[in-house]
């Protein structure tokens, strides 16, 4: 059996949970889905979008994340439900929770897997090291179970049946913990880097903050969230957490539009898993044309302008 | 105080990596070794927080191969006290690792913070941190902005421009993102200092422990598949995005 850990976003499954969820029933597991904390309410979307069983638990010290109370939760399901492998996406917590609940059951995590290949109902989990730079298969050195993580995106949606599972409600006695976690700002409506299927992103030669309104117009359009170089970064006119690289986010997108972005190294490692990539670029021998599928030699303040208003069109 | 830091050994960004022929693993020979650029960030929380309580001291700690050291004395030109070197194999994974380091910092007198930078950019699992917090039965937080020290409140990223607040009155582990200070520059006296300054050299079997308590293995080493040539649109602006949307829309099939 594989066990699902659920992540929900403004009343959704996120799309790369059904991931997960669809990955593991092509593989020919039963699988199960676990929703914790105010996420429950969609147990009924997972029980006929393709989980087997909607494991539900609920408690105040759900109420808002903490790494202590989703380890504790998960840990204990695991041991109560013996799952031969548990799959989780990579995501700002899973990847905060998931070492804990390795280390209380004493087995190996794989993290930020981009690949799950299955035989007869084994997986091998494929990972990027150095950022993508090279890519290796994780071995599991003694007892199960199973511990993945999986990048967003990298997995893709497969066509699976439908479900009418049954919903099991969990009570558990949880705490005492150490910590205790409030939300602060809520969340921008443009999708995070590292979970939007569209990324438009920008390099220094936007030459300032203020000119990034252009891929924001764009981004608008088509739904995207706005990346940015770390040359963009280090000058101010993004916030860190939209950079993309080694040293920022390793993004797996349909679709990347690079923007004025000539393609260190470091930046190419964090966003060549991407399907489709673009570059918009003045200087016709930058590398990161060596990386796109489609690329434009050209002004980007002349471009993306004309590209925004003709997606406005499609769009229509 | 007693402040510790957890850092890792890693390959520079601009390094262009190449596989033996194996598979086994990637060639060393030529890569330019560097502190993973967030432990930058963890040392200087750690040497900063030392100034402002006397009496306090900064002890950095790494577990890998010998060439570890050369980031060990790295860290001491910045201010750390002491270096605390655990030796192991180049292919110990994050379990061993952090094992090693709660051993090695469980047999200190006591500790209230440990640093640790949010990744290690080679490996990239993010898993150190948490798990070598979890061995030692303390609290922990990972992706850390800011931090305000009286009462302890963390400030950390959770996805797309949220921010969560962590409070904690216990002993706690920080893995910290960039943005959370400014790394200093080592001055030329405290490079020279930082050649007489004390590092404890331990190997894994003084800490009880073997290859044998890895959890996971990596395996047959591959670069990633080369793209084939992409197309580059040519004509004037206007035809070139008209041309552009089309192949994203009928060809790519992204919109």
């Amino acid at each position: 059996m594989i066990l699902v850990i659920a992540e929900t976003k403004s009343h959704q499954v996120k799309k790369s949970t059904w991931e997960l969820i669809h990955q593991a029933r092509t593989s020919g597991h039963e699988t199960h889905a676990l929703l914790m904390g105010p996420s429950v309410k969609l147990a009924e979307e997972l029980a006929s979008g393709g989980a087997q069983k909607v494991h539900c638990v609920e408690h105040p010290l759900l109420e808002h994340y903490t790494n202590e109370a989703y380890a504790q939760v998960t840990t204990t399901l695991i041991q109560l439900l013996k799952p031969e492998i548990v799959l989780a996406t990579h995501s700002a917590c899973a990847r905060e929770f998931m070492p804990q609940v390795a280390a209380r059951l004493d087995v190996g995590l794989a993290s930020d897997c981009t690949q799950l290949q299955w035989s007869d109902q084994k997986v091998i989990a494929h990972r990027p090291m150095y950022a993508g730079k090279a890519i290796v298969e994780v071995e599991f050195l003694g007892k199960g179970p199973q511990l993945i993580t999986v990048r967003a995106n990298a997995l893709g949606l497969q066509p699976i049946p439908k479900t009418q599972a049954t919903i099991v409600k969990h009570t558990l006695s949880l705490g005492p913990f150490k910590t205790k976690m409030a939300p602060l700002e809520s969340a921008q409506a443009r999708p995070d880097v590292t979970e939007a299927n569209i990324i438009i992103s920008g390099g220094r030669s936007l030459k300032s903050a203020k000119n990034f309104q252009l891929l924001e117009a764009l981004a608008d359009v088509l739904g995207a969230a706005v990346g940015a170089s770390r040359a963009a970064v280090d000058a101010g006119f993004r916030p860190h957490r939209d950079q993309v690289g080694q040293t920022g986010k390793v993004v797996a997108p349909s679709l990347y539009i690079a923007c004025g972005i000539s393609g260190a190294i470091q930046h190419l490692a964090g966003m060549r898993t991407s399907k489709v990539i673009v570059a918009i670029n003045t200087d016709a021998e930058a590398p990161i044309f060596q990386l796109a599928d489609y690329g434009i030699v050209g002004d980007l303040f002349t471009i993306v302008p004309l590209l925004t208003e003709a997606f406005k069109k499609l769009k229509t | 105080m007693h402040i510790y830091v957890c850092t890792r050994q890693v390959p520079s960004t601009e390094t262009k990596i190449k596989l033996r022929s194996d598979a086994s693993g990637i060639e060393t020979a030529e890569i330019k070794w560097v502190l993973s650029p967030y432990d930058e960030f963890a040392l200087e929380e750690a040497i900063a927080l030392k100034e402002k309580n006397p009496g306090s001291s900064v002890s950095m700690l790494s577990v890998g191969p010998p060439r570890v050291m050369e980031s060990l004395r790295t860290g001491l030109a910045m201010g750390a006290d002491r270096g605390i070197f655990i030796e192991a194999p180049e292919t110990a994974d994050s379990h061993l690792i952090a094992q090693a380091l709660a051993r090695a910092i469980q047999k200190q007198p006591e500790y209230r913070f440990i640093f640790t930078g949010k990744e290690a950019i080679d490996e990239g699992s993010a898993q150190v941190g948490p798990l070598l917090a979890t061995f030692l039965g303390i609290a922990y937080v990972t992706v850390v902005q800011s931090i305000q020290y009286e009462p302890l409140i963390c400030k950390r990223e959770i996805e797309a421009g949220a921010f969560e607040l962590v409070e904690t009155s216990s002993a706690l582990l920080i893995a910290c993102q960039k943005g959370l200070n400014t790394p200093r520059y080592a001055s030329v006296p405290n490079i020279v200092k930082a050649k007489s300054k004390p590092i404890e050299m331990l190997k894994l079997a003084d800490l009880g422990l073997s290859e044998a308590d890895q959890k996971i293995r990596y395996r047959q080493f591959r670069l990633p598949p080369a793209k084939p040539a992409g197309k580059k649109i040519a004509g004037d602006p206007q035809t070139q995005v008209e041309q552009l949307v089309k192949l994203l829309h009928e060809e790519a099939k992204v919109i």
